[in-house]
């Protein structure tokens, strides 16, 4: 994984609670055993006419969608199950972080794991974003602050071991390997 | 003064956390099932890493199995490819790591959340994990159970540990009775309902009180299945003498004087008396009707006696009802249905199946409407054929399936089409889930099987009681 200190971007939105991991892909395009390629499924039934065609009112269909790295959305982003190909869909779709103001458990674990950073911010915040789609913020990881175009700077919250494997782009399992010794230890007196 | 979370929390530190680092926290049985396993084993062979406890390890397939009988043992192709493909990865990641397998002939294959129960392997005081969120279903035998992504299965797969943060303490207290035609399912409708999809973030439940100590096994799974609808990494139930009734004759819970050894330690988890929780919440059992959802998540839930809610004005909520084709204020009972489906993690076992045959015995189900009813294994498919309940279901008008997720997510060709509106005994509502343009209502099985005899939104009570 390469390190992450700063994403600048402008953001796309989607004002909805409750976006569940379903809508972010939808099951059936689940049944692959590689986690590349899946940006083109990503939000499929929302973003997609049954033709194949985009749905003209799409907000990730329209012209100021394009390269955007930074998605906001209403409370509660990635509820439901536990595929991790919701990241993997974002990240390939060029995404980079997410913000709201509340992020599923199994969802937030899942994009940490993968450089997906999710940005948890107060409802005020969130609301003003989910009003002011394609405004430029950056999120800073070293300060843990989100910065907004009007100079307002709103702390984040972010598992410490987390934010350090994302800052020097650490795999978390290389960490886990390094505790072998412990394990055995561990197995040998809880057997 | 400890909660039975923070005692099993306790004794599975391999590393404590700290302010800076999470805890290493060890695994006792790790399912694994086709659909989020294959980019972890390919981690593993990309490092030239082994799989650390294959003996602590059990895959099965059931996501996008077929449920035909023949696409199963064989007379037709499975027929999605895509799915064949991800059936022989699996077995081929099992035979090379070493995993054992229940395969898709295996007398003992069924969903991961009903074998681990069924064979014995789901125990007290035990970490459980799986890549599926529904993994919270293993807390009915007082385990610490949850969801893990594919990058986490790869973690145990390796090193049979996770960096994990402890989870808060969620009680969900449920007092008297419930009354009858009321199930497990309604009951945690009804939870939901209450503290709302999101409502348990960050929590682990802890579901307490006469009504949940009155469940059966099979009921408590049900309940602390749908703990991720809530938003909770887990739910669980303290372990009692049901829990060992149930366990005792299972082929892999432990024998003899390891039995005793372990009844003994399985009865000092309970959460102790005055133990605090960082949350709680109370519901009269004895209150809680049959519950049915009508919106686009599980929290989107009424009585079924009920009326969808009037709109305030939120988008959302009008969307979610523009997608359901429903009306703001109208009765949710009485609104027509296409679709039944019995089964799933949920609602797929033995119980369930005879609540819903309970209903179905010398009637027919409505003109019209389609019920598949699909049991959650191999063995409850076995179970139930040898009490007649296929017969009970096929003469009724319903199709008897192998056993798998089926119609419970739209990726295995047991799809409801779009527009449809499916009176479902799963656990997710979410816009698609049953297919593209599907229209989900949960239920229970004995309002599933009402339903479908009517052809309409049915509560089950007006049929039990003649």
């Amino acid at each position: 994984m390469d390190p992450i200190r700063q994403i600048r971007s402008r953001t796309a939105v989607l004002p909805f609670t409750n976006i569940d991991t379903d809508q972010i892909i939808p099951a059936r395009f689940l049944r692959t055993t590689t986690r590349e390629g899946l940006g083109k499924q990503l939000f499929a039934d929302w973003r997609y006419l049954p033709d194949g065609s985009p749905k003209p009112d799409f907000a990730l269909n329209q012209p100021a969608a394009v390269g955007c790295q930074v998605l906001v959305a209403g409370r509660n982003l990635g509820c439901g199950s536990s595929r991790e190909h919701a990241p993997w869909a974002l990240l390939d779709h060029g995404f980079r972080a997410v913000i709201s103001s509340e992020i599923a458990d199994i969802f937030r674990n899942n994009s940490l794991k993968n450089g997906l950073v999710p940005v948890v911010v107060d409802e005020s915040t969130a609301d003003w974003l989910l009003k002011n789609p394609g405004v430029e913020v950056t999120i800073d990881l070293d300060s843990t602050q989100l910065r907004l175009p009007d100079g307002r700077a709103v702390q984040f919250p972010i598992e410490p071991f987390a934010r350090y494997c994302l800052l020097n782009g650490v795999d978390e399992l290389g960490y886990l390997v390094s505790q072998q010794p412990v394990i055995s230890a561990y197995e040998r007196t809880h057997a | 003064m400890k909660t039975m979370l923070q005692k099993i929390w306790e004794r599975h530190e391999v590393v404590p956390e700290t302010a800076d680092t999470p805890a290493v926290l060890y695994v006792d049985l790790h399912l694994v099932h086709e659909v989020t396993s294959p980019q972890a084993f390919s981690v593993l062979r990309e490092q030239g890493m082994k799989v650390r406890r294959p003996d602590l390890t059990l895959a099965t397939m059931d996501h996008s199995t077929p449920t035909r009988t023949e696409q199963v043992f064989g007379g037709a192709p499975i027929a999605i490819a895509s799915a064949a493909q991800q059936i022989a990865q699996l077995e081929k990641n099992c035979a090379e790591f070493g995993v054992e397998l229940l395969n898709l002939r295996s007398e003992l294959r069924g969903i991961v959340h009903i074998i681990g129960p069924e064979l014995g392997l789901s125990q007290p005081g035990k970490t459980v994990v799986c890549g599926d969120s529904h993994t919270s279903t293993h807390g009915a035998f007082g385990a610490l159970a949850f969801g893990i992504g594919t990058t986490e299965v790869g973690h145990v797969l390796a090193t049979q540990c996770l960096l994990q943060r402890r989870p808060k303490t969620f009680a969900i207290n449920v007092s008297n009775r419930l009354a009858a035609g009321v199930s497990a399912k309604d009951l945690i409708l009804a939870i939901i309902g209450e503290i709302g999809v999101s409502g348990g973030t960050g929590h682990v439940l802890e579901y307490r009180g006469e009504a949940v100590r009155a469940l059966t096994m099979e009921e408590r799974m049900t309940v602390c299945n749908m703990s991720i609808e809530a938003g909770a990494r887990a739910g669980m139930i303290a372990p009692d003498d049901t829990t060992f009734d149930y366990l005792q004759s299972r082929p892999r819970a432990p024998k003899g004087t390891e039995w005793q050894r372990r009844v003994a330690e399985w009865r000092a988890l309970p959460s102790d008396a005055g133990a605090r929780f960082d949350r709680e919440v109370t519901l009269d059992g004895e209150r809680i009707e049959p519950m049915i959802t009508y919106g686009t998540h599980p929290g989107m839930v009424t009585p079924i006696s009920g009326h969808i809610p009037a709109t305030r004005g939120d988008a959302v909520f009008d969307k979610a009802l523009a997608y359901m084709g429903f009306q703001a204020g109208e009765p949710i009972r009485n609104q027509p249905i296409n679709v039944v489906f019995i089964g799933s993690c949920t609602n797929g076992r033995l119980e369930d199946l005879r609540a819903a045959a309970s209903l179905l015995r010398g009637q027919h189900i409505a003109r019209g409407v389609q019920m598949l009813v699909v049991p959650g294994s191999q063995q409850i498919k076995k179970a139930a054929e040898a009490e007649g309940l296929d017969t009970i279901f096929r003469d009724a008008g319903a199709e008897w399936r192998e056993s798998g997720c089926s119609m419970c997510i739209g990726m295995n060709g047991d799809n409801v089409a779009s527009g449809q509106y499916s009176v479902s005994t799963s656990n997710r509502n979410f816009e698609g889930r049953q297919g593209p343009g599907a229209r989900t209502l949960l239920a229970s099985p004995l309002t599933a099987a009402a339903s479908a005899i009517r052809g309409r939104v049915t509560d089950p009570r007006e049929l039990l009681n003649g």
